[in-house]
């Protein structure tokens, strides 16, 4: 395990000749880049003057090392399972989202959930699953491929019998297939809209619960393989420009689906490791954007996947010890530029803490901490040992032991037989899945 | 008619439903804590749902759910109910929709709803125009892109659309979508086999480049549209990017010479030895100095392309890919 106590990169002399290069000709882009950059030269220069005091002993350095706020990300965590302010209406929608974020989040901070309240989890997840099948925002609303992404996450991540008996698994599966296209793609939810989030999150919550059916993921690899365009990346739909958040949705899909290798995987690679901001070292979403928090998983977390699908392809020239992003730089641009001092994490300096974000840059940081697999595993620990996070898996982003966990479980169950919709004729039973 | 201030429930027009509390169970978990107004009239749009009525009072209600939670795809879709059941005016609706995403331009169901309106009245001509005007207050709205690519694909609106991604390069060069929807219409339309149109292209992005040569947009273009062809095999590319880097160079530069150099190896069997030190050394000069962030990424480019084309007894350069760990802080000379 490695650990790195002192010099930080962006201490580094070098750092500030990585600010960007307008080459004379502003634009709102370069604007708005050196606007960001400015604001995390103020944090780091702040940063640095308490690092620069002098430490005559070790303890006393410890504590001018980057620190990850545990405690108080704790506290955030514990008070949002149980209540939010109104600010929280605009999620009302999204509620078993804020389940899986803050689940998520105190999983990799390795702080238990009370069984009392993971059972309460339980109770209403069930109430916002949908009576036709799949999870839905909240009780008595439509169901909807997000929140049954979410929903199953985060009973798999409780992990008790209670949580994994909520999953009505036969209406999941008749969920799915009313949601799924002749053309391979998935709509969100009924008379909603198409892009490659549905995918992932329709193969995450098959393969969890072992739902999968022959024909039920038909064309669906071909489709996703439509979404990665000339950049490298994949957009939310094909022709649209390369995205962070739908790369990463249409990588873990292709991964879970076996068909990683349609995709042309050294121009994701080229992509995705050139969203990596050479100043704050944090991800854009695309290309020309700005940094964010978020993407500290969505982007980073690709290299994991990107790591294992090039191995399974024969490629014997990848690392054992590092991900192809600068692991340190991330690491510091999460506990330095990340982190409301009161609780929970961030976009960018000067943005609000929210649970999303509290979500996506805990698991990139943990993405950042580790590398490797069970048999191999290699650490870089930035800061503090007391940092270290759990880690997580980089397909269903929920810890490891809780994917084999559900994946045991669901396998001892029979995959259901895809009932017969409504209002058909009456062909026998035995033709939708030959 | 009612007045929006007043809470449903105090609402005459309202007196004969029954509001439906939410049921979040006796221990609720991520409880919101609703204001009045918000719970109010979610209490009487699940006694909407309930009952499934279908009126003029119930479309007035999701507009005020819509507005208190723009995100509630649930009502959106009821909306759409009531919208084709009391066969609404759907060019009202056009204008509802248009104020609404005016004020909340980042969300799916927003412009989800105004395509299915579209799609209803068949009826796009106000679409470019209106999508224009969402992109001049943010130029990267990736659902406005979405939508736009939709309409012209659907509607066949292709014409104008070249000239207008031109005017957005010219007022920000580094609009990324810009450069993205440049692809989309030229590979729709006259393709990129054309090779006037491929030449046309690439000329308009080396005279991009010279007057931004750190926009990685740019290059990222060049490179898209070249390479089903191969970047080697674009006749003067090559001498004239080596010209570029004496007064343009940049990390994009760099990188684009590994990809011309490493599709020269692939598709040519002359020079090999050549052409891969070349590559191995700008791969190096990337990793060592010139795109640090990035040290993984070109040390492992360059460990490939050794494994690929380097002979078999040149094989003692290539650092092995566990060892190099050592101290993450080497002392590196800085770029000027």
């Amino acid at each position: 395990m490695e650990s790195v106590s002192s010099p930080l990169r962006c201490f580094g002399e070098c750092h500030t000749a990585e600010k960007y290069t307008d080459d004379g000709v502003e634009t709102v882009t370069s604007v708005e880049q050196r606007k960001v950059e400015r604001s995390i030269q103020e944090v780091v220069s702040v940063y640095k003057q308490i690092h620069s005091l002098p430490h005559t002993t070790a303890v006393f350095a410890t504590m001018t090392e980057p620190t990850l706020l545990r405690d108080q990300h704790y506290q955030y965590l514990k008070k949002g399972l149980r209540h939010l302010s109104d600010a929280y209406e605009c999620l009302d929608a999204s509620r078993p989202w804020l389940c899986y974020w803050i689940l998520h989040s105190l999983e990799l901070l390795e702080e238990p959930v009370p069984t009392a309240i993971a059972s309460d989890v339980c109770k209403f997840l069930a109430r916002c699953q949908s009576p036709t099948g799949g999870f839905a925002g909240g009780p008595c609303q439509a169901a909807h491929l997000a929140p049954t992404y979410a929903a199953v996450n985060a009973l798999c991540i409780i992990g008790t019998q209670e949580a994994y008996n909520i999953i009505d698994r036969e209406k999941l599966l008749s969920f799915l297939f009313s949601v799924k296209q002749p053309d391979g793609s998935f709509v969100m939810h009924i008379g909603g809209e198409v892009d490659v989030r549905s995918t992932y999150c329709a193969a995450s919550v098959a393969s969890l619960t072992n739902i999968m059916t022959p024909t039920l993921f038909q064309d669906t690899p071909t489709w996703i393989v439509s979404c990665q365009n000339w950049e490298g990346g994949l957009g939310g739909v094909p022709g649209l420009e390369a995205h962070g958040g739908y790369t990463f949705c249409g990588m873990a899909a292709m991964v879970i689906l076996g068909k990683e290798h349609m995709l042309d995987l050294k121009s994701l690679l080229r992509w995705v490791a050139s969203r990596q901001m050479r100043y704050e070292g944090g991800f854009q979403g695309r290309c020309n954007k700005l940094v964010d928090g978020c993407y500290s998983f969505w982007q980073a977390g690709l290299l994991p996947l990107l790591h294992r699908a090039l191995f399974k392809g024969g490629d014997s020239t990848l690392s054992l010890q590092k991900w192809m992003f600068e692991q340190q730089a991330l690491q510091e641009y999460i506990l330095l530029c990340c982190q409301n001092p009161a609780g929970g994490l961030l976009d960018k300096p000067g943005k609000s803490r929210d649970f999303y974000h509290t979500c996506y840059c805990l698991s990139g940081l943990s993405v950042a901490q580790h590398f490797g697999n069970m048999d191999l595993h290699h650490e870089l620990i930035v800061g503090r040992e007391e940092n270290r996070l759990a880690p997580s898996h980089p397909v269903y982003n929920i810890c490891p032991e809780k994917v084999a966990q559900a994946i045991q479980h669901f396998h001892q169950l029979p995959v259901p037989v895809p009932a017969q919709k409504e209002g058909s004729s009456a062909c026998n039973t035995t033709t939708d899945h030959s | 008619s009612e007045d929006p201030k007043q809470l449903i429930q105090d609402r005459k027009e309202w007196a004969d439903l029954e509001p439906v509390p939410q049921d979040d169970g006796p221990n609720p978990v991520v409880k919101i804590a609703y204001s009045d107004k918000f719970t109010d009239v979610y209490d009487y749009f699940r006694a909407l749902l309930k009952n499934d009525e279908k009126s003029d009072r119930a479309l007035l209600l999701t507009a005020e759910a819509i507005e208190l939670n723009a995100a509630n795809y649930t009502v959106w879709h009821y909306r759409r109910v009531l919208l084709q059941a009391l066969e609404k005016d759907l060019r009202e609706e056009m204008r509802y929709i248009t104020a609404i995403i005016e004020d909340q331009p980042k969300n799916y169901q927003v412009w989800h709803h105004r395509r299915m309106v579209v799609e209803w009245l068949n009826d796009p001509s106000e679409e470019l125009e209106f999508i224009a005007e969402i992109l001049s207050q943010d130029a990267k709205n990736y659902h406005a892109w979405q939508h736009r690519q939709w309409v012209i694909k659907e509607y066949k609106l292709w014409d104008s659309e070249l000239e207008y991604v031109e005017q957005l390069l010219e007022e920000d060069v580094r609009n990324n979508s810009a450069w993205n929807q440049r692809h989309y219409i030229i590979s729709h339309t006259t393709g990129y086999s054309d090779p006037a149109i491929l030449n046309r292209e690439v000329q308009y992005s080396l005279k991009q480049i010279k007057k931004a040569p750190h926009n990685e947009s740019v290059w990222n273009y060049l490179k898209g549209i070249l390479q089903d062809l191969g970047l080697s095999s674009h006749p003067g590319l090559l001498e004239q990017i080596l010209e570029l880097k004496e007064t343009h160079c940049s990390p994009y530069l760099l990188g684009f010479l590994v990809d011309i150099y490493e599709d020269f190896l692939e598709n040519t069997l002359e020079h090999h030895e050549e052409v891969l030190s070349k590559a191995l050394e700008l791969c190096e000069l990337l990793a060592r100095e010139k795109d640090t962030i990035r040290r993984e990424y070109w040390s492992y480019v360059g460990r490939s392309l050794q494994t690929k084309y380097g002979s078999s007894d040149s094989s003692t350069t290539t650092s092995a890919p566990g060892s190099d760990s050592g101290s993450v802080h080497q002392e590196t000379p800085c770029s000027s």
